[in-house]
């Protein structure tokens, strides 16, 4: 014991001597970590600034985007464009066509993507057992969401249009950009699907119900509002794209409004296009464009909102 | 006995019941979930099948020379300005999408108060769900006139301008991907950096992106393959010029351009004009096919696990 503290003593010597000894370099050590600690904190202050500009950058363009687009609008956005039929004259034009094309386009897109995407979804969380066609089908999911969206004009240039002769019409536009959406509802329905609880579905078998009653009568109820919301985004995404209807070969000017689902139409995106296009003949179009811009983004907005209000109000938890 | 009993009841339950609902659904389902596969099939039998007849009528040499004149009395079909269009487009799409795009992820995940995250995610988002028309329109009736005031030379149609707006469209994927990463890093380890005395911004570079770089690749190489297929601002903003240049400030055009402005009525079906659209459209959905499958290879591979 007393050894122990005796050694103790000697060491706290030993190092006492040696504190002396290094008590010099010891102190110029100190003001240099100082000076290096706060060359640090600067350092990270600065970097914490340049990260911050940068993501206010993205708010900046976005702010840049919509004032220009609104600004070009002004004066041209009113009830007669919303109305008029297209013209060449610019303040006689309106997109009464291109937003019932919209329309009817969505009348082939919502149903045909929700019963393939549903459907499939169904197979892949309920029915499909851990193997190879499973894997197949999630695989080619994640790859065909990643495909570039004037192949899938290519692809309903030659499938729709010209193998089965539909043309450049609402139907082959339609079934078209179904193909392209269809990954977003599949994805939000699984995750929709996986979300309903075990025990909902045991209570259901518990009571004597077989698995398609069982997903039909309760699984199903219960996640409708994650396939909603899923199907809302698919629908937006649907509304704003181009290049695949593009490629069908939609014509430039459609003076017709469409009758029935066999017939030409023109969209909103296609529309924009078109006129940007034409600006350099006549700069009106310019405004034309913007305007139109303005009725789609405000259409996306609405739509967003919804699928949000959807997520937040009917969305169970258990 | 009475659980004997108990079980036959169940047995015979079982027999009596009519299972013809749960034999047929699965087969309708699994027919449905099918039809994506046959989605995927049908795009490349369409592309591969029209490209056969493409490669059978063009020699290759002609295909990679730097001469293309579908529409002249004789047509050439060297798609090197296609390539060359693309990668330039492409480069500068990512010069903008990779720094903007990490400091983003970088500041919601490491810097951000919870409180301004729930601001500024939203309108990342909004920014990811303007149609690309709409940046097709910003690009070539805002951006260009703008930097035309910096570059007097740039031409009305140029690469540079639909590039930066292609790289502006691609911060969100890229700070979105990258910050799911970043944030999968285990707190713990944050912690343990911190708590050696690392400031923010040394526990980022050494710790957090180290530790997630698995998943910041990949998201670049998606970026990369989105703006390798991006249609509709290149198609406005960079023009239809088929010369061979590596000046940024001339019109150029991308694949998809190429693609777009082929189908709007120039060829009729049949030509071999028509049939280098499925040519190009191969080699399109080569290499984006062939980006995400990289892309899913470095997550899956150099993930670490914690």
């Amino acid at each position: 014991m007393k050894d122990r503290n005796l050694e103790d003593f000697v060491l706290e010597e030993e190092v006492n001597s040696m504190n002396e000894k290094i008590e010099k370099p010891v102190k110029s050590q100190v003001t240099f970590n100082k000076n290096r600690i706060s060359r640090r904190i600067v350092l990270n202050n600065f970097a914490k600034h340049m990260f911050s500009l940068s993501t206010v950058f993205a708010m900046v363009v976005l702010g840049i985007l919509l004032y220009q687009i609104v600004s070009g609008s002004i004066g041209w956005l009113d009830w007669q464009f919303l109305t008029s039929n297209l013209s060449i004259f610019p303040e006689k034009a309106g997109i009464r066509g291109a937003i019932i094309g919209t329309l009817f386009l969505m009348m082939i897109v919502i149903p045909v993507t929700l019963l393939l995407g549903v459907a499939t979804a169904i197979y892949l969380e309920e029915y499909a057992t851990e193997g190879r066609i499973q894997r197949i089908i999630k695989v080619n999911i994640s790859n065909l969401a990643s495909v570039p969206s004037v192949i899938f004009g290519l692809l309903g240039l030659t499938v729709f249009s010209r193998m089965l002769g539909f043309g450049s019409s609402i139907l082959a536009g339609g079934l078209t950009m179904s193909l392209l959406v269809l990954p977003i509802v599949v994805v939000a329905a699984q995750e929709a699907l996986r979300a309903v609880p075990g025990f909902l579905r045991e209570a259901s078998y518990g009571m004597g119900a077989d698995k398609w009653t069982t997903i039909w009568r309760v699984v199903l109820p219960v996640s409708i509002p994650g396939i909603l919301t899923g199907a809302i985004l698919a629908i937006s995404r649907a509304i704003g794209e181009t290049a695949p209807l593009v490629v069908l070969g939609i014509p430039t000017l459609i003076m017709k409004i469409p009758t029935g689902i066999m017939d030409d139409f023109t969209v909103m995106p296609i529309q924009i296009y078109y006129w940007t296009l034409d600006t350099v003949l006549t700069p009106e179009y310019a405004y034309l464009a913007s305007a139109t811009i303005v009725v789609l983004l405000i259409t996306l907005f609405i739509l967003n909102s919804v699928a949000i209000i959807i997520r937040n109000k009917f969305q169970k938890t258990f | 006995m009475d659980n004997k009993n108990i079980r036959d009841i169940i047995q015979q339950n079982i027999k009596k019941k009519n299972h013809f609902s749960d034999r047929i659904m699965p087969k309708i389902f699994l027919f449905m979930a099918l039809i994506s596969v046959v989605t995927t099939f049908g795009i490349v039998y369409t592309l591969i099948f029209d490209s056969i007849k493409f490669f059978s009528q063009v020699p290759i040499r002609e295909v990679f020379s730097t001469n293309l004149s579908p529409l002249s009395r004789e047509p050439s079909f060297g798609f090197l300005p296609l390539l060359n269009g693309t990668f330039l487009t492409t480069i500068i799409a990512m010069l903008v999408a990779v720094p903007v795009g990490m400091a983003a992820a970088i500041y919601l995940s490491q810097f951000a108060s919870p409180r301004l995250r729930k601001v500024l995610k939203p309108v990342l988002e909004v920014l990811a769900g303007i149609p690309t028309i709409v940046y097709g329109f910003f690009a070539y009736s805002f951006v260009t006139p703008l930097l035309m005031r910096l570059i007097p030379s740039l031409g009305a149609k140029n690469a540079l301008s639909p590039g930066i707006v292609m790289g502006i469209m691609i911060i969100p994927m890229v700070a979105s991907l990258s910050e799911d990463a970043m944030n999968a890093v285990p707190t713990i380890m944050k912690e343990g950096a911190m708590g050696l005395g690392s400031t923010r911004l040394e526990t980022t570079t050494k710790v957090i992106i180290p530790a997630s770089i698995s998943g910041i690749v990949a998201s670049i190489v998606l970026a990369v393959s989105r703006a390798i297929g991006e249609t509709m601002i290149v198609t406005i903003a960079s023009g239809s010029s088929k010369n061979f240049t590596f000046d940024i400030t001339q019109s150029m055009q991308t694949m998809t351009a190429y693609i777009v402005e082929f189908t709007s009525g120039d060829a009729g079906s049949g030509t071999v004009g028509y049939y280098s659209l499925y040519a190009v459209g191969l080699i399109l959905f080569v290499f984006t096919l062939g980006m995400n499958l990289v892309a899913q290879y470095i997550s899956r591979k150099y993930r670490e696990e914690y």
